[in-house]
Parts: C-alpha cells; structure tokens; sequence
C-alpha cells in the first residue's frame, strides 16, 4: 500500500510526514515524529493513556487515522510545558504526588487541560466524567482529582 | 536442641506423620542434611521452600544459625506482587 | 547498624517532589516502548486460537518469504529445555517456562504463543504472521479449578503428580500440589462454639491490569552479546531467566531499565524478552516487541480464580474458638499458584488457638496464573472476613469490636508457626474505630462494611551505591526498578544519613552491568530491602568522610563525628576544629585516598508484616443490582512511613484494584475455552467516577528489623477490599455474597430471590 503525504501542525510547528493509511494519528506521532509522550494501552480508544487534542478537541489519539489530521492543528503533552516552566496542572501533579508509575499522566494532563479549558470550576464529580475515559490502575484517582481540583481553584484565583 | 517443625504435608509425605522433632543443629544447611538423612528425599522439597527462624522468614536460607534453643518452622514458597 | 530509634528525622517522613517526576509529567520519560534503536524491526507473536491442542505441525516458509519479514521462529529455535535438564537454582522450572515463552509440542490455553516474526513494520509483521500455516489436533479443555480436581478431568501435563499426599501418587494429574498448616485440634474445638458459619465463596481469575503492555527492545552483536531495553519489576531477573532459557552466560546479557508502567505483580516474570533476542539474532537487527492489550490479557500472568470453603467457630461473647479453610487455587497451565500463601495469610488477623488451613492447586487450560499484589492473600481474606461479618451479624455484636478481641498482635502464632512480633493490627482497628465515618448516618439500601487484612512482606537481595561528586551532590544507585515512587523514599533515606539536602541526592536505577543484584520488585520489598542497602551504603561514605577528616586533623577516626553533614570534632580531645562538609571532604578526596564512594550488598532479613483494616459505605440500587461505593477508609500498618505521599498513594491504589476485583472484574470464557473478554471495555476496571476519595490513614508500629522501622506497604491494600465491599453489599442488602464478582445481575438475581 502506497503512503500518504500529511501536512499538519502539532504542537503549534509545521509538520510533513508520510503514512501508512493504517496507522493511528498515536503509530505517526510516536513512530514518525519521535512524541513518544502520548502512550499506547489498548488501541481500541478504552484507556485515554494516547489522549491528545484534535482542533481543540479532546480525542484519543489511537481512534483517529494518520491520514485524518491533514491541515489540522494537534496538541500533545509535549506542548503543555513552555517558555521553561511547568503547566500548573503538571507542576501541581509532582506537588500532590498524582502519578506513580506515570504512564497514565500524560493523558490525564492533556485530558485535564481540556477540561479547565472548557470548565475552570468543575466540581468532584464533573472532574471525575470527565476523566472516566482515562484509565489509571496505580493511584486510585484520589490525588489525581484533588490535584485537578486544586489547580482549577488556583488558577481562578490567580485571574 | 532446636524445635524443628516440618508441614504438615511434608510429614506425612516423609515422616510417617511426625512433624515435631528436636534435633542438635548448627544452621539451616546442617539441618536439610540431617532431615534428609532421617527421610531420604525431603531435601530438595525443603529446599524450594521457605523456613522461619525463631519467628522470622529468611531469605535464602543456607549457612543462618540455627540456636540450641531456636524454633525452626518450614513453610511454602511465598513470592510478592 | 547505627540505631535510629527516638532520632528527629530531617528527612524522613516529608513529601518533597520526587526526582524522577517533570520526566513523568511532560511525557519525556521512556517506557519499554519509546525506545528506538536505528534499524529496529517489529517483532509480532502469533497466539493458539484454542484452550488445550497437539501442534502437528507449524509451516512458517511463506511468512518468510514475504519481503519485509527478516526472522521467523518457532518454539524448535529455543534450547531445549525439556528433557529433565533445569540448569541453575534460581527455583524456576525451565521446561514450564520456556513453554509458556514458546509453545513446544503443545498448546495450553487461548493465547498460548507458537510463533514470532520481524519484519520491517508492523503492517508486514501482521501479514506474516497470518502466513504461518498450523496444524492443531483440539483436545478436551478444563478451565474451572474444581473441574480439574476431578479425577478424569482433561490431563494438561503427565509429568505433575500431586505432592504433599500419601500414598504419592503413582499416575499424573492436574493437582500439583496439597498444602496443610495446623494449629491446635479445630475439629475438636467447634464443639465448643455456640455458633458455627460455613460457607463456599468462588471468584473469577482477574488481571493486574497495568496500562502498560509488556515491551522489549533487543539488539544482538556478532560477539555474542546483547542489550535489552524492558520495562519489567525486576531486569535483573529477566537478564538471568534469558540467559538460562537461551543457554547464553549471564554476563553477556546487560538489562537496561525502562520505566515501567505498572506491574503488581504481573511483571515479575518473563514472557517476551527471550522471543526478541532470537528475533534480533536471527535478523541480525534491532527488534522491538510490544503486546497489544488483547495479548496482554490473554497472553500474560493473570491471577487465579478459587474455590474457598471457610468454617469458623464463635462463643456468644464473639470469642472465636476454631477455623478451619479449604483454598482450592486455579493454577493455569503450567504449576505456580499461590495456594501456600493463601493458607498462611488467610487468618492473619486472628490470634487463633485451633485452626487449619488447607490449600490445593490444580492447572487448567488458562494463562499462566502469576502475582498480583499479595498473591494469595486477597480472596483468602474474602472469604474469611465474610464469615467473621456474619458471625458478627448473627451474635448481635459490633464487628469491629469482635476483631479487635480477637485480633492479632506481638506474640501471636500464625498458622504456619512463628509468633508475630511488634506489628499494628489493633492500632489499625482502633484507627478505624474512631474515624469519623462510623458517625455518618446509612439510609436506605446503604450498608457500611469492614475487613482486616495481612501480608507477610519480604526482604531479600539487594544492592546500592552511593557515588559523592567533587561539589559533594551525590548519585545513590541501586538495581530495584521504580514502580511507585520509591527513587524519592531512597533519596530521602539517603539523604538523612549523609545529612545533606534532599535535592542534593539524585537516585538512579542501574543496569544490570552498572550495579549489583537486586532481586525482582516485588513483596513490598523495596523501601525496606533496598532501602536498607542504601542506608548503609551512605553510612559506608559517612565512615569513610570520617576517616578521611581523622587523617586532615591527625586524630583517631573515634575523634570525629557525623552531624548534619558535617565532620565535627567528637570532644575536646579532637582539637579546636572547624566543622568539614562533605562537600568539603569531597573536594579534598583525591588527595585524602581517592574518590569516595560506599556500597552495599545485602540479602536483607527482618521484613516486618503489616496488617490494613478498611470500612466502607456502598449504596446497592434495589433495581439494577448496581453498587456505588460512597466512602472508604483504609488505614494501614506502615512501620515507618518514608515518603507518606506514595504510602498514601500504595492504599488508595490497592484499594481501587481491590474494589475492581469485588465488584466488576472477571476473564469470561467460553465453552470453546476462549477468553471473551480481551479488552479495557469488557474487562472492566474502575474509573475516575467509579470510586469516592478514599482517606489513607498511616499507622506507625516500627519494624524492629529495619533501621528506620519502614514495613512494606504495596500489598496489603489490596487484601481487605474484596471483604469490606462483601460485607457492606450483605449489611446493604440482606444477602451474603459468596460469588466475586459482585456484578449488578448477581447482586439483583440475589436480592429478587430473596423476596
């Protein structure tokens, strides 16, 4: 099968690649781009650990083709952290001990970006959805929601 | 004399039932020796397991000292998760 | 050792950053599967469709002619492990092994690898692996533990006969082996009892269900050497284990450690790495592996489902006078159940003076049944904390107030023989008992429930070293891979018994070409074992600072004293001096004897077992069947709690896999043996909106064995779960649940009969 040539931006760069139709927008970004920081759990959008940002949208990454983000906009992890400082959510996730093994972190940042994006005062329970498609198996999601919640109040009062 | 305890499988497999002896005993090795010296094959059973030594499970046990008044019990093999 | 006891710690005890963490949080750090190595192909296994078949025969020449595919193997290219040879001591059978690794004349459950491949992609691998042509003679399957009890039953192997029964058997069977522990006469002792509860519980094999699928990177050069890139609970493990199984040295193999993304157990053997070596041989390339999550569930180590017959005897009074257990444990398809385990934790937290403990262990056309948290432990503990509710239920007394009279402490006997020394059941028991939940009012189809819970904790080998740079920041390697936070527990203890910042130490793990051996990560082992190797590897660099100032100050080293990361003068006979740092006395190593380094290799003893006491509220909704749990509390026997935020989270992540295993996680079969249900959306873990916060409460009993009194902590959350969620469903709703999962079908099916 021939490969296609992509145009599209991720992490706010031009990019070009070639693909396979096959692969996943996560196969492209970890295989052709080196952004191993989206993580593969289940290939079958189950686990939210490939979450990304499609247009603003938050998606999984393993749910949507190489071939589909031609002249999109993709964010990853890779882009949360800038001009050499830590996003809040991330800085607050080292503080309040919210990962163990870490591979599920990536995806709970992105997806938790996108949702105080959308909602900067979630209460536990709209945190909680909204994370439901993000699977951890380390922590029990307790310092993961309280860390969340947290920064969403920091980052209200610091407006 | 040490307390040595065998399972109580192993005492029936091996020892007719008895599970309790008293044996004069330097460390573990001297005593898998003795053991199987008294019940020819029990040995190398003992050896994949574990044993506890006056209340503490030993890792690799070989050359640990074995009290005149310790208490020796054999147990299975535990692993972790 | 230098005694700790009664120290104010500076260190010890805080929750600083840990070291390895901005990796973590901006996706730079590299698991299994990040690694790329120039030239790298893909590696794909081709997995039985069916639970029990001869391999007549397996044609792998067109998947090797396909343009792409560069090696194509089979179970025939691994040494041969299986003619009675088992080389080393390390207490593996080989033969069961390698055949788990590759199928060899057999295959033994749906998922059972045959063959493997690597092309350069992955699209190729596929289609080759679709090319290999295998020829199956299906055989009758067992996948039930007390199916394959019977006699009659679908014979798995004919090398197994039973062990620990008499006469021993003189033709195979399923049944590996029988276990007995007893203390006391229980037959005798229940005609003592006012009130007898016996009662069969039955649970279904779950998966650890780490978010990480196993991943290797191997590369093969022409002398015979390789690396290999894994993420696994223990590289030095699976650098011994493929060495073994491929007949190399072990020095020629070198392990380097990936970050790992989960593991509890699952990770602690080998199931792939041996595969990609032979891959990258034979291709004479780089080959990278990685399960899929449908392998992952069907191809790796599972934890067993059982059969449990539990018998406990009470006074009025709620005094317990006898138990006895029968633990039938599911093996999968080669020997290795925890069934032993399981006898010996499952009255843990009862000072019983009449008990006895049974356990079998039959193989079955599944998966290899391997560790997952306390491996034994978890269904044990299920069964027996049903009926101490029950009897609690049934005596009219409160539950909490029969286990704290009943329950363990120093000086207790378990079952299989020792005597318990300083521990914290009761601590736990009176924690729970005046923590605020017990005053929040239940309403309707609300039940609140309570379990206790026991895990031995183990110790074994390890080693560190403790490296100070020429400015005095030091690097603290060892050999255990991090599966929780435990790089910023070592670089806390260090940093108490150099005296220097915290943010001074850097840990990293070594390869296994870097640094000692460190056993597997496993046993809640680490920030005990591990953690004493570093402890006395950075009192090794503090005695050598020390000599190193007696020699500048032209005293005994008896003279000089460690404060604070200062050398000081020990009294006035020392002289006048001014404090040294050791960022100081590092400046001046390389005049003063050379570069100052401390080590340490230890095979530790002294673990201390921990217990845990959890209380929970769920909400049963009387239509559905389905349980939400509204509250937990989980308060635990930490020894000494090094880093209390990764303590903190060890409970409420045990926790959360235990409220899984109780209510909603289970492999199904089918009649045809094959797993249904390979995938994060049938197999169903808890998410985000399934659980409440669950409050970690860290109870301080010091460990005697270890210098700062650390008790492991990564298992025992995960032991009273599965009963506080039985026992708070049947106080919710009126009906005990002997049938894990607890699912919303079976929780309405128990409820609609009861009416």
């Amino acid at each position: 099968m021939s490969k296609f040539h992509i145009s599209t931006t991720v992490n706010g760069e031009a990019v070009e690649y070639l693909c396979d139709p096959r692969q996943t927008l996560l196969d492209v970004l970890r295989d052709e781009l080196n952004l191993t920081g989206s993580k593969e759990g289940c290939s079958s959008g189950d686990c939210g650990a490939c979450s990304v940002t499609l247009d603003g949208r938050l998606v999984c990454s393993c749910l949507v083709l190489g071939v589909e983000v031609q002249g999109r906009a993709v964010e990853t992890i890779e882009s949360m952290a800038s001009d050499e400082k830590l996003h809040p959510l991330q800085q607050k996730f080292l503080e309040a001990a919210a990962l163990q093994c870490g591979f599920c972190t990536p995806g709970f940042l992105v997806a938790a970006k996108a949702l105080l994006e959308k909602n900067p005062n979630p209460t536990e329970s709209e945190a909680r959805y909204w994370l439901a498609g993000n699977l951890c198996r380390c922590t029990g999601y307790d310092k993961i929601i309280r860390a969340v919640l947290e920064t969403a109040a920091d980052m209200r009062g610091s407006k | 004399m040490a307390r040595i305890v065998l399972s109580d499988e192993f005492g029936r497999q091996f020892a007719g039932g008895q599970t309790h002896f008293d044996l004069d005993v330097r460390d573990v090795r001297h005593l898998v020796r003795t053991l199987d010296e008294m019940f020819p094959g029990i040995g190398e059973q003992l050896e994949a397991g574990a044993i506890a030594i006056d209340n503490e499970i030993i890792p690799d046990p070989w050359l640990n000292p074995i009290q005149p008044d310790s208490e020796v019990f054999f147990l299975p093999a535990i692993k972790g998760g | 050792m230098a005694g700790y006891e009664g120290k104010e710690f500076k260190w010890i005890g805080t929750r600083p950053v840990r070291p390895d963490g901005v990796d973590k949080v901006t996706g730079r750090a590299t698991y299994g599967a990040d690694m790329n190595l120039p030239g790298q192909l893909t590696g794909r296994i081709l997995r039985s469709p069916h639970a029990h078949a001869k391999i007549l025969s397996i044609d792998t020449s067109k998947a090797a002619k396909l343009k792409g595919v560069k090696a194509v193997i089979t179970g025939k290219d691994f040494p041969d492990m299986h003619n009675g040879v088992l080389p080393g001591d390390e207490g593996v059978n080989f033969h069961y092994l390698s055949c788990n690794i590759m199928a060899w004349n057999k295959v033994l459950y749906d998922g059972h690898a045959v063959a493997a491949v690597a092309a350069t992609s992955a699209a190729i691998a596929e289609e080759a692996l679709a090319l290999i042509d295998v020829k199956y003679e299906v055989l009758p399957h067992v996948i039930d533990v007390d199916e394959s009890l019977k006699p009659g039953a679908p014979l798995l192997h004919d090398d197994i006969f039973t062990t620990g029964v008499t006469p021993k058997p003189d033709k195979p069977s399923n049944v590996v082996q029988r276990v007995q522990m007893q203390l006391g006469d229980p037959d005798a002792a229940f005609k003592d009892a006012d009130i007898v509860i016996e009662r069969t519980f039955k649970s279904k094999a779950v998966h650890q269900g780490y978010i990480e699928p196993h991943a290797v990177v191997a590369e093969w050069s022409e002398d015979g050497q390789c690396r290999i890139w894994c993420s696994s609970q223990g590289h030095f493990m699976v650098r011994t284990l493929t060495a073994r199984l491929l007949k190399m040295e072990v020095a020629q193999i070198r392990v380097m450690p990936a970050e790992i993304g989960g593991g509890f157990g699952g990770k602690t053997i080998i199931f792939i790495e041996p595969t990609a070596v032979l891959l990258a041989r034979k291709a004479e390339r780089p080959v990278r592996i990685v399960m899929s999550r449908d392998e992952v569930f069907r191809g790796t180590g599972p934890a067993p489902g059982t059969s449990i017959d539990v018998k406990i005897g009470a006074k009025k009074d709620g005094t317990l006078v006898a138990a006895t257990g029968e633990f039938r444990y599911q093996a999968g398809a080669f020997p290795g159940s925890p069934v032993g385990a399981a006898c010996m934790a499952a009255f843990g937290p009862y000072a019983l003076t009449h008990v006895r403990a049974v356990g079998y262990e039959a193989v079955t056309n599944r998966p290899l049944c391997y560790s997952y948290r306390a491996p034994g432990a978890p269904l044990a503990s299920f069964a027996v904390e049903s009926i101490i509710d029950e009897i609690a239920q049934k005596l009219n007394l409160d539950p909490l107030e029969l286990r704290i009279k009943n329950g363990s402490k120093e000086g207790t006997q378990m079952v299989y023989g020792p005597k318990l020394k300083a521990v914290g059941n009761l601590e736990c028991l009176k924690a729970i008992q005046n923590h605020p939940i017990n005053k929040i009012p239940l309403g309707p189809n609300q039940g609140r429930g309570l379990a206790a819970g026991f895990w031995f904790n183990l110790g074994g080998q390890s080693s560190a070293v403790v490296n100070i740079a020429e400015d005095g920041t030091a690097t603290i390697m060892t050999g255990s891979p991090d599966i929780g936070g435990s790089r910023a527990s070592m670089a806390l203890m260090a940093a108490e018994v150099l005296g220097i910042d915290y943010t001074k130490v850097r840990p990293i793990v070594g390869d296994t070409a870097a640094v000692g051996f460190c056993e597997i990560t496993h046993g809640s082992r680490v920030t005990f074992a591990t953690g004493m190797a570093i402890i006395q590897a950075a009192e090794d660099v503090v005695l050598q600072c020390r000599q190193r100032v007696a020699k500048m100050w032209e005293v005994d080293v008896d003279a000089v004293k460690w404060e604070d990361g200062h050398a000081l003068p020990a009294g006035a006979n020392a002289g006048d001096q001014k404090p040294l740092s050791l960022a100081q006395i590092a400046a001046k190593a390389a005049r003063t004897g050379g570069p100052l380094v401390g080590s340490a290799a230890i095979n530790a003893g002294g673990a201390g077992p921990a217990f845990g006491v959890h209380i929970c509220d769920v909400e049963v909704d009387p239509e559905t069947g389905h349980v939400t749990v509204l509250r937990y509390v989980a308060a635990q026997d930490a020894g000494k709690a090094i880093h209390p935020s990764y303590v903190e989270g060890q409970i409420q992540g045990g926790v959360a896999q235990g409220v899984g295993w109780a209510l909603n996680e289970e492999y199904i079969y089918g009649a045809d043996g094959r797993l249904q249900n390979s995938g994060f959306l049938d197999y169903r873990i808890p998410v985000a909106s399934d659980l409440p916060m669950i409050d970690a409460i860290i109870l301080e009993v010091p460990n005697p064995g270890h210098p700062f009194g650390v008790r492991g902590v990564g298992e025992v959350p995960i032991v009273p779960p599965l009963g506080a969620i039985a026992n708070a469903v049947a106080r919710a709703t009126g009906v005990r649940m002997v049938d894990l999962p607890l699912t919303p079908p079976k929780i309405l099916a128990a409820i609609d009969a009861k009416k």
